[in-house]
């Protein structure tokens, strides 16, 4: 197969439940070699995609085709050419290493001794060569994710997608992860198709989709997506904000939006527009702060809304607590 | 798909289930200790308070000694029923996604997980072969493998059943209904404890469509092949055998299916 053609083909994918509409008509390619991310808020309708593309679900219309095969018409082609790591963990937290990566490899029908010179190859990629022997309960939350890419690669896949891969891991883990998961690319010539609602981890995509409400609001390079919002984004803090919000917008002709942190909007040049601010709105405001477009000022421009990114749901925290106690509650 | 390729498959969910098993010690503490009190309490109070009326008269027959085929097959009842439940807790805790994403037949995971169970009934049943002195139960070589391929055959006919419901259900708070609904009443009406010939209409047809019932039976069959007790036994043991054997086959196809077409 042709470099050039797309490793992932999407075209106007919907899935209903019910009333819900969870995917709405989600268009977008993926090209061989790259790092994709998936960025929404929760509940914006990114594991339900992944769920179509990993063939767990049927798409309600449209269509999609990894490596050239549909997921509907051709799902054990397609299981073949992809590895995955869920959100929450599917290792067999009683058994080793070891052990889950031979199961792996007789389910993916691998020969014995390509499977453990892979394996070999792999945990040591993962730096879990000494703890392979190990029960998986007695692992760290890291670890695991760890152990689960090593897995995730052994069946050798064009595709790997990472669902949220870092819910639930402290910082230090997660940029850990991150040179995994660049290694992962390179070293093992993967396309990595991710979703994320962590904005400083779709940074380090080659490419992001959007995603909100079921629908993708913007594609391109974090840089690209950036550049849409255009100059430096203003945060101002005023008491009587309304007011304020008001003859700032008329003022300057631009427009202001009314966020957690204070009014927010943008212009060309933010050094030489704060004297010019806080000489007009002379005890008025009472603070002023400039920086460049991160993404969440893309998703706030495009939504109204911002991802709140350290806001763990309930669901998350249980993963969390689930981690941390190792799941001791099985029986 | 290739036959090799398939048997791997069933391999593979058959060796996590066994390495499974082996390793978890308090599962082996409690499948002795369990058959052991139902025996001992249940079994010494039952035959030390009442007469047993059906019972025939001769050496060796006891209350006990026609209880510990019915502890028998309620030890494989539990077991066989609870390892496929495992199939929630790993629907909700995560492996098995791992199965369902990969490019393998589904069918021949759930024959995997069928055959698992009836290797760690059979396993169980070895065990509790060392608990026949104190039913009076006399081993010979025979009558112990025989019984082990009893027990198999149940363990995995009643494994069937396990997964045909597992793959129905949603959550976990369905596995206490199920085992209640499902276990206890399986488990009363084999004739584990009592002989079925004395009951009214009804609970005997109910009796009649229980599948153990046939299990216990031919544990019965084979574990008394001759003497005073051979005249508890229900039925002849190819009767026995047929309808299990028909029982597995009808189970395992809708086990099939249902493992298949879960949600996932």
């Amino acid at each position: 197969m042709s470099d050039a053609l797309p490793v992932v083909e999407v075209e106007g994918l919907v899935r209903r439940f019910g009333e819900l509409t969870a995917v709405d008509g989600v268009s977008f390619e993926v090209r061989r070699g790259e790092i994709f991310g998936f960025l929404g808020p929760n509940g914006a309708g990114k594991s339900t995609t992944i769920k179509i593309l990993a063939t767990l679900l049927e798409p309600t219309a449209g269509r999609a085709a990894i490596a050239g095969h549909d997921v509907v018409r051709e799902p054990l082609r397609v299981r073949e050419a992809i590895g995955i790591i869920f959100q929450d963990n599917s290792l067999d937290d009683r058994l080793t290493a070891d052990q889950n990566l031979y199961i792996h490899s007789l389910l993916y029908d691998l020969p014995r001794d390509v499977y453990r010179a892979r394996a070999d190859a792999l945990l040591e990629m993962v730096d879990l060569t000494e703890r392979r022997k190990g029960l998986v309960r007695t692992y760290s939350g890291g670890m695991r994710r760890r152990l689960e890419i090593a897995r995730g690669l052994l069946h050798r896949p064009e595709v790997l997608f990472l669902d949220e891969p870092t819910v639930g891991l402290d910082p230090q883990t997660r940029s850990a992860m991150w040179q995994h998961v660049l290694r992962v690319r390179d070293e093992g010539n993967v396309t990595v198709f991710m979703t994320t609602h962590y904005l400083d981890e779709a940074e380090h995509c080659d490419r992001i989709a959007i995603i909100d409400h079921g629908r993708v609001v913007a594609l391109g390079s974090p840089e690209e997506l950036k550049r849409q919002v255009g100059g430096d984004v203003m945060v101002v803090g005023a008491s009587a904000a309304e007011d304020v919000a008001r003859d700032i917008g008329e003022r300057y002709c631009v427009d202001v939006t009314r966020a957690d942190d204070g009014l927010r909007f943008q212009v060309d040049d933010g050094a030489t527009f704060i004297p010019r601010l806080t000489a007009d709105f002379q005890g008025r405001i009472s603070s002023v702060s400039v920086h460049r477009p991160t993404l969440d000022d893309v998703f706030l421009k495009l939504t109204g809304r911002a991802i709140r990114e350290e806001e763990a749901t309930s669901k998350d925290q249980l993963r969390m607590v689930a981690r941390a106690f190792g799941r001791g509650r099985r029986r | 798909m290739r036959p090799a390729r398939v048997a791997k498959v069933v391999y593979a969910i058959w060796y996590r289930e066994t390495v499974r098993f082996a390793r978890e010690r308090t599962r082996w503490l409690g499948m002795i200790t369990q058959p052991l009190f139902y025996l001992v309490l249940v079994g010494y109070g039952i035959s030390s308070s009442m007469a047993f009326r059906q019972a025939p008269s001769g050496p060796g027959v006891s209350y006990l000694a026609f209880m510990y085929p019915g502890i028998l097959g309620m030890s494989i009842l539990f077991m066989s029923l609870f390892s496929a439940i495992g199939i929630i807790w790993d629907r909700e805790f995560g492996f098995l996604k791992e199965v369902l994403v990969a490019p393998a037949p589904r069918w021949a995971a759930a024959a995997g997980k069928a055959l698992g169970i009836a290797t760690v009934v059979t396993l169980q049943t070895t065990v509790l072969l060392l608990l026949a002195p104190i039913a009076h139960v006399a081993l010979g070589a025979a009558m112990v493998v025989e019984t082990l391929a009893v027990a198999a055959a149940i363990g995995f006919t009643l494994g069937c059943l396990g997964i045909l419901v597992a793959g129905r259900m949603q959550s976990l708070e369905s596995f206490q209904l199920v085992m209640n609904v499902m276990t206890l009443p399986m488990f009363f009406l084999s004739g584990a404890l009592y002989p079925l010939t004395g009951l009214p209409g009804w609970l005997s047809a109910l009796a009649h469509v229980d599948p153990l019932t046939y299990g216990v039976d031919a544990l019965r069959n084979v574990i008394y092949q001759d003497g005073p007790m051979r005249a508890l036994v229900q039925y002849p043991v190819g009767v026995d055998l047929a309808v299990l054997g028909a029982a597995a086959i009808v189970l395992a196809m809708a086990a099939a299916w249902s493992f298949e077409t879960q949600r996932s």
